[in-house]
């Protein structure tokens, strides 16, 4: 896919977020939206999936550690074409495959279940490891929130991935800076996170811009090249980018708009698709 | 010079049995957590390395791993104590493995008040509460070295999640007969009776049999079933008994609470209500001695529960 349709899909892609949200009346918007650019890249450039095996055994898996950003996972799978977009707004409905949380029992694409933080890298590793073991090249992303590395199991899934050296799975911190209790440095600072996972033996790539689409491809395709280590890319985002009032705000982390803010946010994203 | 009888840990047996099925399963695995030498998997890693994992002391961690694992077609079997396989562990495994239903199999050794000298920190008794809340969780704890290979060949030819405690302490091997079969969720009637009835699990099974024949030396015809399986628990096996005899006593060495005690007691008192008392650990936490010493402390000997049940009769 070019540029420019990366660009627009990742439009789509917050489209597809803000509607399932305001359908559901609750979620987690602020993270979503962050990483948006991300779900986008991963799911219309770099991995091998195919929505009409989404089980293929030879696929690229992803995991959401940070599961609470579903909307953002089942908004790219929607437009992918692993189930129909009109299903979005039934997020988080009695009766919708579109649980709160990822739930790969029901929905289709999604590789694990997940929605208690700090436990998706450890699948991600168990994936990596059954690569390993049968010799298969698929590869494995995940997706962890620079709050949700606070969680002690993610330090010891990083510890196992560099110790096995699993350079078959990509670890992205999505580095919004906010949490639900306010900035990620005031309410228990995790930082360096860079020099942290660099220390668990990871290869690690700093994104200055992690919603820009070059600066994301250069880091996935140095990804690629490295041998002998996992990779953890440390990307810097803006949480609710792209919609004007959610960007930086820590009340956007779990809170869905009501109509006249839906109507402002799909606004905003218009005006942005346009001016493509 | 009498018989002697043949004893050996189900944490051995679990060992044995994993490198037992190796071959016939090649997508099984098995991962610990800096214990394999207590959990008895050195004898896997030592017949298949490149298939056992050693997570280091991370249960937490192994317990997701092997989720993943299991995604990928994997039959994981995760070894730890009981105290971090069950306890620990418990919202990672719920959420890892219970809800998406993964494949995965926890083997957990050291359960119950018999792991002995380690004392209350290393002594789960709250395993099987725990576990048996998790919808679709398979419970095992099987009694003796047999039935222990057994449970681990059902394990591996299901698909879901299984969870077997097994012990430290040495088990007589009694199910050494050619009519013994494993059916998962199937109670074994080993003795019957028509007065009251022992429902054991685990270890407890041998000393209620013993318990039995002490029974019996005064006139007490006791039942003894083997509940192997308790979740998914065998209903009909116990409404049986709650119907032919008059008082039912379950035997553990784990909390009753949540454990054994209630399952059988939820069956009863719902499908027929009897009287059922539950003997094993009551509301305290264990200590440090020897399993034996324990045992006899605790009253859940053949001693014991004799003791026990002529009291409650």
């Amino acid at each position: 896919m070019d540029k420019k349709e990366l660009l627009k899909t990742a439009v789509k892609v917050r489209k597809g977020i803000v509607t399932a949200v305001h359908g559901a009346k609750a979620g987690h918007p602020g993270g979503s939206l962050s990483a948006a650019d991300i779900f986008t890249y991963l799911y219309f450039e770099e991995m091998k999936v195919d929505p009409k095996n989404p089980k293929d055994p030879d696929r690229d898996r992803f995991v959401l550690s940070k599961g609470h950003t579903a909307p953002g996972l089942y908004s790219a799978l929607a437009y992918r074409g692993f189930f129909p977009v009109e299903d979005l707004p039934t997020l988080r409905h009695l009766g919708s495959y579109l649980q709160g949380h990822p739930d790969m029992k029901h929905i289709p694409g999604v590789d694990m279940s997940s929605g208690s933080l700090g436990q998706g890298l450890s699948a991600a590793c168990g994936m990596a490891l059954a690569g390993k073991l049968d010799n298969k090249n698929y590869r494995v992303y995940c997706l962890c929130g620079d709050g949700e590395i606070q969680e002690g199991q993610i330090w010891e899934a990083a510890m196992f991935a560099g110790a096995r050296k699993l350079d078959n799975l990509c670890v992205i911190v999505d580095n919004n800076n906010l949490q639900i209790d306010g900035p990620i440095t005031e309410v228990c600072d995790p930082y360096p996170i860079d020099k942290k996972f660099e220390a668990f033996n990871f290869h690690v790539i700093n994104v200055a811009d992690g919603n820009d689409m070059d600066q994301l491809k250069s880091a996935f395709d140095e990804a690629k090249t490295v041998k002998g280590k996992p990779v953890c890319i440390v990307a810097k985002t803006v949480k609710g980018k792209g919609v004007s009032f959610m960007e930086n705000q820590v009340g956007w982390h779990g809170k869905a708009p009501n109509d006249e803010e839906y109507a402002t946010a799909m606004s905003d994203l218009e005006k942005l698709e346009a001016a493509l | 010079m009498s018989e002697e009888i043949k004893k050996i840990a189900t944490r051995e047996s679990y060992g044995n049995a994993l490198a037992m099925y190796g071959e016939e399963y090649p997508n099984l695995v098995v991962l610990d957590a800096d214990l394999a030498n207590a959990t008895k998997t050195g004898v896997f890693q030592k017949k298949y390395p490149d298939r056992h994992i050693d997570c280091g002391i991370a249960e937490a961690d192994m317990t997701g791993i092997a989720a993943g694992l299991a995604t990928c077609g994997k039959i994981p079997f995760i070894s730890s104590f009981a105290m971090f396989a069950a306890g620990r562990n418990f919202e990672v495994v719920r959420n890892s493995i219970g809800y998406p239903h993964l494949n995965v199999k926890i083997g957990a050794t050291h359960a119950g008040i018999t792991v002995g000298e380690d004392g209350a920190s290393h002594q789960a008794l709250e395993d099987i509460a725990l576990m048996r809340t998790i919808p679709g969780m398979t419970v095992v704890c099987p009694s003796d070295d047999i039935e222990t290979k057994a449970a681990v060949k059902a394990a591996l030819e299901m698909d879901g999640p299984f969870y077997m405690r097994t012990s430290r302490a040495a088990s007589p091997v009694f199910n050494d007969n050619p009519d013994y079969r494993f059916e998962l969720g199937k109670g074994i009637t080993l003795k019957d009776g028509k007065d009251i009835t022992i429902i054991a699990t685990g270890v407890e099974v041998s000393y209620s049999m013993e318990a039995a024949k002490m029974l019996e030396a005064d006139g007490v015809d006791a039942r003894v079933i083997n509940i192997h399986t308790i979740k998914p628990i065998d209903e009909d096996i116990i409404v049986k008994a709650a119907k032919e005899t008059k008082k039912i006593f379950t035997v553990e060495e784990a909390f009753v609470t949540g454990g054994l005690g209630s399952a059988v007691t939820e069956v009863v008192s719902e499908k027929n209500p009897a009287t059922v008392h539950r003997l094993g650990m009551q509301d305290v936490f264990g200590e440090s001695g020897s399993w034996s010493a324990l045992l006899e402390k605790y009253e859940l000997d053949a001693k014991g529960i004799y003791n026990q049940i002529k009291k409650l009769l």
